[in-house]
């Protein structure tokens, strides 16, 4: 992981302000979520200190600073999503996993996120699990959504 | 294909004259498959599609293919609108109109193929067709301009979107893309161009309304030995999509828009700032500037021009108030996205001090249009003080969904009765939330008005970036205000104290009104009426002293919610009912007789010990006891327990 890390640092030579965010996301993007260790050298690479790029990452919705579950489920919660329902389940997606959004199970397996529209507004409310979309979901269809997800990484 | 490329190069976009000879109109037509010997599959492709399921069909086609139809193409496309239709399917038959199809998922595939294959078309999923002159029709068949969807619609700026393959830089070049690009270059200086754009009354398509010309006249007036072009591409409001769809179905018009902008303020560094999350557009972006550059559309000295350009793509690390201009250039700059005192403008102190001209994406999508066309022809649409077209994303409880684009000048209830079509499953309307998270609610008695800056500034809607959610009654107004509000609060920079404090007291005052209370004699009822009182304070404080316009407009969903629909206000405060039923903490249950079994699931698992009743016997909810969590009505296996 070290290494990538370099890798990444290495693209950015001149060390700029304006490349601190391109940066962070490439990272994000390599590892899943951000280091302190990685935090700690973008912030010697680029003469910044620590607390000033931890401010700056958590200002942003899109860094997370702990690694994402095995399965990663995103809720959309746009208006239109909204509007067919997508409060309902949220909660229930809250209520089955114990964790809230932006959380991980302790078992590191499953976590969720809210994303603020996803574009298939017509085919609301949309979740995203592991890279494929489920659409129209009713809260009724969560508990079994969870289980089969938990059954196939116990499987796995 | 290098012969190809340096064809088109040389005998398109270099080539002076309007018309072009007819054998390179021949090339031409061979590019854009206008006349093909072999069937050819338009497959839309973009996140909505893809979302409904449109990789899996065109997998299913191209197996298809294989064993029945060798030689048959298959073509991604981009959208051409209505999303509840996704995945839809065009198909066009060797010198035959084409033919649509909806909803086509992977299990229709083989049916629908075979089908048209041997002229027994199905007429359950057929949309229309549609060709031009020269075409054999389907006898029997409507068009598809008849469709009330497409026929009250101006399609100019999304004249493009779901007719070719994004990806692939010659076929817009066929369509007569870039090729305005390279006149203006090589024929306009920076001043006309300004001035053209400035004739025709170009206004700023994000919200504001500010003339397109008049900003880059005051960039390019500027003194300064770099300037910047930033195409604002973010999007912010949940549930607006339209300049996604535009991004993934017409990459290139909008690199073509941004190319002629940045020439006409000087400047040669161009930044795309893309919304976080929308990796397919970044993608098609990604590779439409590539294949520019290969073309030399970007680069240096362009077309021996003596101009250069450069275009960035950065990607926004996701917050809401980086749509505002200084938040956006903060951003850019690797610094927390907050908003600044304004003046300066950008235009004349932007990114890194320097002028910088910032357009959103439909903006940009009609220069080009302007450039070709002239702004006679321009000004010919839409009305006086507002002309051209405006883009719309409808979401909601509509029977119809999907980017639109309609004439300035076109009712509201043009838009929901004829393009629309109404409300799904037969339901009440209610309103029409425009403008995205921090515009207002309209409700039947304004339908009237025409979509038009001047127009709605005066009755005091905000157009915003074009979202059009329709709401029916199955929504509660105090949810949709409290929704709304939370998203705010969520996305509120911090900087400044009116909307800092504001958006999270008045969410909390929302939130008190939405819950019931455990005891009514706490004082939590007193502290709910004092919080309820301030509400409307609370907002007038946020419009006049909020920073920004994220402050500014953070109320207008309350204040427009408060005008029209007082009364559902006042029934969720003094009676505790939600009439839409959606209010979690109002509702109250009931239990019916004659399918409880007696079962005491409910009465073991309720929290407050409301449910009493005899073991095989029915149950019965105390209501006084009642908080509403709806756990009984969770846990019961019978649908004993009903909603009231």
């Amino acid at each position: 992981m070290a290494a990538d890390l370099d890798t990444i640092l290495k693209k950015y030579k001149q060390g700029r302000r304006e490349d601190l965010i391109p940066l962070l996301q490439e990272i994000q993007a390599e590892n899943g979520y951000l280091s302190e260790e990685s935090i700690i050298k973008v912030g010697g690479h680029l003469g910044l200190s620590t607390t000033k790029i931890f401010g700056l990452a958590t200002f942003y919705d899109e860094f997370r600073f702990v690694p994402s579950g095995k399965v990663h489920i995103k809720i959309c919660h746009g208006t239109s999503c909204f509007v067919n329902g997508s409060q309902p389940v949220i909660d229930k997606f809250k209520e089955e996993l114990k964790i809230l959004p932006g959380q991980t199970t302790r078992s590191g397996n499953l976590s969720f996120e809210i994303v603020s529209c996803m574009g298939g507004c017509y085919h609301g409310p949309v979740i995203l699990v592991n890279g494929e979309y489920q659409i129209h979901v009713r809260p009724e269809q969560v508990p079994d959504l969870v289980k089969k997800l938990k059954f196939i990484i116990e499987n796995d | 294909m290098e012969d190809l490329k340096t064809f088109l190069i040389q005998k398109v976009l270099l080539f002076e004259s309007d018309t072009l000879p007819v054998e390179t109109e021949k090339v031409l037509q061979q590019i854009r498959r206008d006349k093909t010997n072999v069937p050819v599959i338009h497959i839309s492709s973009n996140t909505s599609s893809i979302i409904a399921g449109s990789e899996k069909t065109l997998n299913a086609v191209q197996t298809y293919i294989e064993e029945n139809e060798p030689g048959a193409l298959t073509v991604r496309v981009g959208c051409s609108g209505p999303a509840n239709y996704e995945p839809m399917v065009c198909i066009q038959m060797p010198g035959k109109n084409k033919l649509f199809f909806r909803n086509i998922t992977e299990e229709k595939v083989e049916a629908l193929l075979n089908g048209v294959f041997h002229n027994d078309i199905n007429e359950d999923d057929l949309l229309g067709q549609a060709g031009t002159r020269g075409f054999e029709f389907w006898p029997g068949i409507s068009f598809m301009d008849d469709l009330p969807f497409f026929a009250h619609q101006k399609r100019v700026v999304l004249g493009n979107c779901g007719c070719y393959d994004p990806e692939s830089i010659e076929e817009y070049i066929a369509r007569g893309g870039y090729s305005t690009y390279v006149k203006t270059i090589r024929h306009y200086t920076y001043e006309e161009v300004c001035d053209i754009i400035e004739r025709s009354g170009l206004r700023g398509r994000s919200g504001g309304g500010y003339l397109t010309g008049l900003k880059w006249k005051q960039a390019l007036n500027t003194s300064s030995n770099a300037r910047y072009l930033i195409c604002n591409a973010k999007e912010s409001d949940p549930g607006s999509f339209s300049d996604r769809t535009i991004l993934e179905s017409d990459p290139h018009r909008l690199i073509e828009g941004m190319a002629i902008a940045a020439y006409a303020i000087g400047a040669t560094n161009a930044i795309l700032y893309l919304k976080s999350g929308s990796d397919y557009a970044r993608k098609r972006l990604q590779s439409a500037i590539s294949k520019a550059r290969e073309y030399g559309i970007i680069g240096h000295n362009i077309y021996s021009s003596g101009y250069n350009l450069e275009i960035l793509l950065r990607q926004e690390p996701g917050a809401f108030v980086c749509g505002e201009e200084t938040a956006l250039i903060n951003s850019l700059e690797g610094k927390r996205g907050m908003p600044q005192l304004k003046p300066p403008y950008p235009t004349t102190s932007g990114l890194s001090g320097k002028p910088t001209v910032i357009n959103n994406v439909e903006t940009l999508m009609n220069v080009p249009l302007i450039m070709q066309n002239g702004p006679e022809w321009f000004r010919s649409i839409g009305t006086e003080t507002s002309p051209g077209t405006k883009i719309f994303a409808i979401t909601g409880r509509g029977r119809m969904s999907g980017v639109v684009e309609v004439e300035m000048g076109t009712t509201l209830g043009t838009v929901l009765e004829d393009i629309v079509d109404g409300i799904k499953d037969g339901k009440e309307f209610k309103a029409i939330q425009l403008g995205g998270a921090s515009g207002s609610f309209i409700t039947a008695e304004n339908l009237d008005t025409p979509v038009d800056f001047d127009a709605m500034k005066q009755k005091g809607f905000g157009m915003g970036a074009g979202g059009f959610v329709v709401i029916d009654e199955t929504s509660c107004m105090v949810d949709m205000v409290r929704y709304y509000m939370e998203f705010i609060r969520n996305e509120s920079c911090g900087k400044c104290i009116p909307c800092r404090e504001g958006t999270g007291r008045m969410l909390e005052i929302l939130e008190s009104v939405i819950k019931k209370p455990v005891n009514e004699d706490s004082g939590t009822t007193l502290e709910r009426f004092k919080g309820v009182m301030q509400l409307e304070t609370i907002s007038s404080v946020m419009k006049d002293a909020s920073l920004c316009g994220l402050g500014q407009t953070a109320p207008n969903p309350f204040v427009s919610a408060l005008k029209h629909f007082r009364e559902e206000f006042e029934e969720h405060i003094f009676d505790r009912k939600c009439r839409a039923n959606v209010c979690r903490g109002l509702r109250t249950f009931l239990i019916d007789v004659e399918k409880c079994t007696g079962c005491t699931v409910c009465a073991g698992k309720c929290p407050v010990n409301a449910i009493y009743g005899t073991r095989l016997q029915p149950f019965f909810i105390v209501e006084d006891k009642c908080i509403g969590c709806g756990i009984c009505y969770d846990v019961c296996k019978f649908s004993a327990v009903i909603v009231k």
